[in-house]
């Protein structure tokens, strides 16, 4: 019983940084249809921003992760969407899925190349204490990266239904003629969108580089989970990616214990394709006229 | 034009039984890989190109291919057995996981065969008594045939482009047959197609089936020609690669996927010169390509082209056809 909590609960703070890429991912397709393949590195990408300014600037931690900010921001935010996804979207999803694989790609390479190849320690933002609670040892680390997740979900959430600019920015996800037509800037809103990505991905870069380590090739897997759990939870929901990322976090763990360790991360993706023949729209997903 | 292309195709055709004569081991084997990724990106084409459907488990299937081929010529079976175990049988896996995915619309297949590619590597790599897990499988025999036989490099070659012209002849003849020219209704107006009684669903779901086939003929070639596999070769991310060939080369166009291998195959030789960093600009130039000619190069091509032409009217490929 014990154990189990202690799996359930470090499985619930992995997923809930699965779930900030989820969400991210989601966003995109809404707002873009931009089916993003570079997610992981999005994610990946942040933490190496936050090492180079506290080793080659020697800035004080907080300092780089806000530096890191600024920079997801400008880079996977404002010139990922300037520079590929406008010039390609009137094209339709196939060469930008393309573009993004590429994009993945590059970011990975240059990190390796320009950054190095071996896993960099990366300081964690909370205590390593470890508490034990009916038995089971639950770590600081955990919990404080499940309400952080969580309150930047909830967050998102409240911004996007009780402020204008959220409601805004819905109205052009749903239905960017009809919006327009009603005076709001979809360009804008579109890239409001890009910038929250940036942001959740800047968030949970921060959050999970102490537990794997910064690495160029984190991103491989981070982005199929992301992508994963997108799906299992329903596509077109912030909820449905909420939910499909803790899911995700929480079978992982359960089944590297209960089932198989060398066949954990096939739980995910046998899921994925359950998903898809018995519920195609996800779990929370509601089926739209629109085509996901 | 029309009347140039038998003359330019035999001179195609010759200047691949030219081209590794005289080269060295190396050259060859790298023409021979470009041979059999041109077949597995040949059927990706069938299924991007043509039926407008993402697969990102062509690496998977030939994976599939060259497992098969590699465990029953070592249990001593001809490899003219094998090849024929590893097309039916990567058919019938395409049958399988497309029947289910294409009941729903669109980008299924892609995520579908996603997972399927991520699995079947963890059973590749788990399974080690019959896959022999992450070390693989080695010294498989290059077949013979009627006492011919294929061991040396430039001898599998030939059998290797051989059977490149069976693969492209069977590509050109589907596509060229009455249920290959219903696919270029299909792509270019779905709805017209469907009410001129193309039964879209079946259709779509052979070629995928039809191109999982041809990389499973592509991965029974692998087999021999790198006399080792292991499954970190038919990781997502050569199915990843295999997409990339496709989408660099023209997806859609006949030539495509054979100028797309090319380009991904030999590049990393012509920019050695820049070490490490061959991968980061090949990704940039890919990106480049695809917000400046999302057709590929042949449709770059064609862009020039018609910039001479100007009364050409411009293909429509990839509007309707390709969803993700």
């Amino acid at each position: 019983m014990a154990e189990l909590l202690q799996i359930l609960i470090s499985g619930l703070a992995a997923g809930s940084i699965y779930a900030l890429a989820a969400v991210g991912f989601t966003l995109l397709w809404q707002a873009s249809q931009t089916i993003n393949f570079a997610q992981g590195e999005f994610v990946m990408l942040p933490a190496f921003f936050v090492l180079i300014g506290m080793t080659v600037l020697g800035l004080p931690m907080w300092t780089s992760v806000i530096l890191a900010l600024v920079l997801s921001l400008l880079i996977l935010g404002v010139a990922f969407k300037r520079l590929i996804v406008e010039p390609m979207l009137p094209h339709g999803t196939l060469p930008l899925v393309i573009a993004t694989i590429a994009l993945g790609l590059l970011m990975k390479e240059s990190v390796k190349e320009f950054y190095g190849a071996t896993a960099q320690p990366f300081p964690a933002i909370f205590p390593q204490d470890v508490y034990h609670i009916a038995g089971a040892s639950v770590s600081v680390q955990d919990i404080g990266n499940l309400v952080v997740s969580m309150l930047a979900i909830g967050g998102l959430q409240l911004f996007l239904s009780r402020t204008r600019t959220g409601r805004c920015m819905q109205a052009s996800a749903q239905n960017p003629a009809v919006a327009e037509i009603l005076g709001v800037n979809v360009k804008r809103m579109v890239l409001y969108t890009f910038l929250i990505n940036a942001t959740l991905a800047t968030i949970a870069s921060v959050l999970i580089s102490p537990i794997y380590l910064a690495k160029f090739s984190n991103g491989e897997t981070l982005g199929l989970v992301a992508f994963i759990a997108a799906i299992v939870g329903g596509f077109n929901q912030i909820r449905g990616a909420l939910v499909g990322g803790l899911l995700i976090g929480v079978i992982d763990n359960l089944s590297a214990v209960y089932i198989s360790a060398q066949y954990r991360s096939a739980m995910p993706l046998i899921l994925l394709i359950v998903i898809i023949l018995l519920r195609p729209q996800g779990l929370l997903g509601t089926s739209e006229g629109r085509t996901v | 034009m029309t009347r140039l292309r038998p003359l330019l195709l035999l001179a195609g055709v010759a200047a691949l039984i030219l081209a590794p004569i005289g080269q060295g081991n190396y050259i060859v084997y790298t023409l021979c890989s470009w041979l059999l990724f041109s077949i597995a990106a040949m059927g990706l084409n069938l299924t991007l190109g043509y039926a407008g459907q993402v697969s990102l488990a062509q690496a998977g299937f030939m994976g599939i291919g060259a497992y098969i081929t590699a465990l029953m010529t070592l249990a001593g079976m001809h490899w003219g057995v094998a090849v024929i175990a590893s097309i039916l049988s990567s058919f019938a896996v395409g049958l399988l996981l497309g029947y289910p995915a294409l009941r729903v619309q669109h980008h299924f297949l892609a995520f579908v065969t996603l997972a399927f590619n991520t699995l079947l590597f963890l059973v590749l790599r788990n399974e080690e008594d019959i896959t022999g897990g992450s070390f693989g499988l080695s010294g498989m025999e290059r077949p013979s045939f009627f006492g011919l036989s294929t061991d040396s490099n430039l001898a599998f070659y030939y059998f290797s482009l051989v059977c490149f012209l069976i693969a492209a002849f069977s590509m050109w003849w589907i596509l060229r047959s009455p249920w290959g020219r219903a696919f270029k209704a299909l792509r270019e107006n779905p709805i017209r197609a469907e009410s001129l009684g193309l039964k879209v669903r079946r259709q779509t779901l052979l070629a995928f089936a039809i191109g999982s086939a041809f990389g499973g003929l592509a991965g029974a070639l692998q087999s021999p020609l790198v006399q080792f596999i292991e499954p970190s070769s038919f990781a997502l991310m050569h199915s990843l690669k295999l997409l990339l060939m496709v989408v660099v080369g023209g997806a859609g166009f006949f030539f495509g996927p054979m100028l797309g291998a090319a380009v991904v195959i030999l590049l990393p030789e012509v920019l050695r010169f820049t070490e490490g960093y061959y991968l980061i600009i090949y990704a940039f130039l890919v990106i480049v390509l695809m917000v400046y000619s999302p057709n590929g190069l042949i449709g770059l091509g064609h862009k020039l082209f018609e910039t001479f032409k100007p009364k050409h009217e411009a293909r429509r490929d990839l509007k309707q056809g390709v969803q993700l």
